[in-house]
């Protein structure tokens, strides 16, 4: 081929489909799942796009938000039509509309939306799941459907690659396809689908019997009684895997920056510069990255329940209780991510169409237990909650852990409602979703979502948790105090007392004193802004643990330290109670605040949110802090 | 095709599990866009498969594809019962 034939600027194909058609599956086989993903401009709406391989031409492959029809409800929804108009992007060269073989009676409906409205697009068909089509005793006419749109057909198998190959030579030329048939605008839905009606049962999609695999799944997986307990089973497992499969992998990697920081100490001459690099970027940073094994187990298990059709059977199942508090099916998706982050999940929120419901979900996700508080959690359990069993098999300590994700729960649904309520009322919107048939995604699928979301964490431990981590260092370690001659503790004390964060500490202690915190605590709240788990790290370096990562040493610190006026220990159960209290409810989180302000647009509601959330820690801390003094001490 | 009853029509939201018909042509108000969007509009045949715990969500079968709606969604949706 002469290079003069080939144009300068790439080709743009977008890609349309509704959600389950297996766009995402047809979209990776094109571009080998390499997506260069960023955001549409002025709109928080994920913009996906690849270059196709194996093509002499330079094609890139847009892949739109999964929609069930142009006009478009949610965020995804309003971005395809502007996306096709031209209005966001550069309009697209052409058009591939991908559409599953089993739902042709409904998906058709928005092809024949998009041929209306874009006639100027060379557009094609790609339909999938024939396989699941045949085996389902389906049989279509795909020649007949090409000659009724005017476009070519493409049947595959997206996940075995069968027919693909006609795809990708398509697409290299989209000058050359039959142009679809002119349609004039439908009325509406009613007109769009006598027309469907028509065509299913010219080419014969109408003769596709019930998923029989998928009912005998659901009989039990939808059983008002069975599948209550099947959910909370897969709840359990999900965090069970969270704990335990996660913990060596975890242990590792503590083990490893725990290395890195003494072994730095070893080679390095020993002054400020490596103070920094050992005791706030290497241990600052590495803190984070110890969760890295529980996102992407986490991560990987959400993608799976989603991918294999679970997810909407479990929102099926919650639905009447996230009805309760105003909340949908899909928020309780949404709310599960963010057991893991609240990063994602707040993103994950974009597929809530209702603006009300969306929004309730994002102002609430903070109170679910993310994996931050777990490092939190684990040390103050593990220093001042015995060690005791109830009737010999019931550990306390996994009973408070317990108690303290059903707390963050709890309060999550219960502020949903009291929100939707008041500052985001509202009529309820329509709630649909789909329940597709039961696929096993293919492991490549899954490898990719995952590797997404574990790339979006690690970019947040290189940018916000490092910054933090040397501000916090530098506040604890400026100005300098006079430490000639001291022992290495007692200069560590010192430092802590001249320190600008030692001040700030000191300076708020009247206000924390009510819950049962001193100044050193302070000092930790102030820096678990930046992210809650910094508070280890801090109390860590407060404490002059030389490991930061060492929490056997923390504990005994933490368990030894008295308070110098009144001989008192510093720490008690009450205390640590109120502190455990307070990282319940406080949005001590700077990436949540920043996505959240992203996400809804405007700083007001971060805003709200940071302030309703502290105003309930204050007095949660508070009352549990007196009740547990009165009856526990 | 289609049978006319004398008696009024129902609302979907009124059926049981089992529940097979067809969605009638509505005189007064209308069905929600989103779901005349995804296919509930007249002479569509539907039929009901469960609902959710605690008087959850309605499991709805349409057009070859399966979908969950909540009662007072499908309120306005009027049917007719289909014998097979």
């Amino acid at each position: 081929m002469s290079t003069a034939a080939i144009p300068a600027s790439p080709l743009c194909v977008a890609l349309l489909g509704a959600p389950n058609s297996g766009k995402t599956t047809i979209f990776n086989a094109l571009t080998g799942a390499r997506a260069k993903v960023g955001n549409y401009p002025g709109v928080t709406v994920e913009r996906r796009e690849g270059a196709m391989r194996k093509s002499a031409r330079s094609v890139n492959v847009l892949d739109l938000p999964g929609s069930y029809s142009l006009r478009g409800e949610t965020l995804d929804e309003q971005v395809v039509e502007r996306v096709l108009e031209g209005e966001l992007d550069s309009k697209p060269d052409a058009l591939l509309i991908v559409v599953d073989a089993t739902t042709l009676q409904r998906s058709l409906a928005m092809v024949l939306e998009a041929l209306e409205a874009h006639a100027e697009l060379p557009s094609a068909l790609v339909v999938t799941m024939i396989d699941e089509m045949r085996a389902r005793g389906g049989k279509i006419d795909f020649n007949k459907l090409s000659k009724t749109l005017g476009t070519p057909v493409f049947p595959v198998v997206g996940h075995r690659g069968v027919g693909i190959d006609a795809v990708f030579r398509a697409l290299e030329k989209p000058e050359d396809w039959s142009r679809p048939k002119t349609f004039p605008r439908s009325e509406g839905p009613e007109a769009r689908y006598a027309w469907v009606d028509d065509v299913c049962a010219d080419i014969g999609a109408t003769k596709i019997k019930p998923d029989t695999r998928s009912d005998r799944v659901d009989r039990w997986l939808l059983h008002p009684f069975v599948g209550v307990i099947v959910f909370v089973a897969v709840m359990v497992l999900v965090f069970q895997s969270i704990f335990t499969w996660a913990v060596p992998a975890m242990d590792g990697i503590e083990a490893f920056f725990g290395e890195v920081g003494r072994l730095s100490r070893a080679v390095l001459p020993a002054g400020i510069l490596t103070d920094l690099w050992a005791d706030g970027i290497v241990a600052g940073v590495g803190s984070v990255l110890v969760f890295l094994p529980q996102i992407i187990i986490l991560f990987a298990l959400i993608h799976f329940l989603e991918d294999v059709g679970y997810m909407a059977r479990a929102a099926f199942v919650v639905d009447r209780i996230m009805g309760w508090v105003g909340l949908q099916g899909r928020s309780f998706v949404v709310l599960l991510s963010c057991s893991a982050c609240a990063v994602p999940g707040i993103m994950a929120a974009r597929t809530i169409p209702s603006p009300r419901d969306r929004l309730a979900t994002i102002l609430v996700a903070p109170f679910v237990t993310c994996s931050a508080r777990l490092p939190v959690y684990t040390l103050l359990i593990a220093a001042f909650i015995p060690a005791v069993t109830i009737g010999g098999f019931v550990g306390v300590q996994g009973l408070v852990m317990f108690a303290l994700y059903l707390l963050g729960a709890i309060t999550a649904l219960g502020a949903a409602a009291v929100l939707k309520a008041t500052v985001v009322r509202g009529h309820i919107a329509t709630f649909y979703m789909e329940l597709p048939p039961y696929r096993m995604p293919t492991l490549k699928l899954l490898a990719t979502q995952v590797a997404h979301s574990a790339r979006a964490f690690i970019r947040r431990a290189g940018t916000i948790i490092f910054t933090a981590s040397i501000v916090v260092w530098a506040l604890l370690n400026f100005p300098r105090a006079d430490t000639i001659g001291m022992t290495p503790e007692a200069e560590a004390q010192a430092q802590l007392e001249v320190s600008v964060a030692g001040n700030i500490g000191r300076a708020i202690e009247p206000a924390i004193e009510p819950l049962g915190y001193d100044w050193k605590i302070g000092v930790g709240l102030i820096a678990s802004l930046a992210a809650r788990e910094v508070i280890v790290a801090t109390l860590a370096q407060i404490y002059a643990v030389g490991d930061p990562d060492d929490f056997d040493g923390l504990r005994g610190a933490l368990r030894s330290d008295l308070n110098p006026e009144t001989g008192e220990p510093v720490f008690n159960i009450a205390v640590a109670l109120s502190l455990l209290v307070f990282f319940v409810f406080a949005l001590q989180c700077t990436s949540t605040i920043v996505i959240m302000a992203k996400e809804t647009g405007s700083w007001k509601w971060p805003a709200f949110a940071f302030s309703y959330m502290f105003a309930l820690a204050y007095m949660a801390s508070f009352v549990t802090f007196r009740a547990a003094s009165a009856w526990l001490l | 095709m289609s049978t006319t009853y004398d008696n009024a029509p129902v609302s979907l939201a009124d059926q049981s599990p089992g529940f097979r018909g067809r969605i009638l042509a509505r005189k007064n108000g209308s069905i929600a866009l989103r779901l005349r969007e995804l296919g509930f509009v007249a002479g569509t045949a539907v039929s009901v498969l469960r609902r959710g715990p605690l008087g959850g969500p309605f499991e709805v079968e349409l057009r070859g594809y399966r979908i969950c709606v909540r009662r007072n969604d499908i309120a306005a949706i009027d049917v007719e019962p289909v014998m097979f």
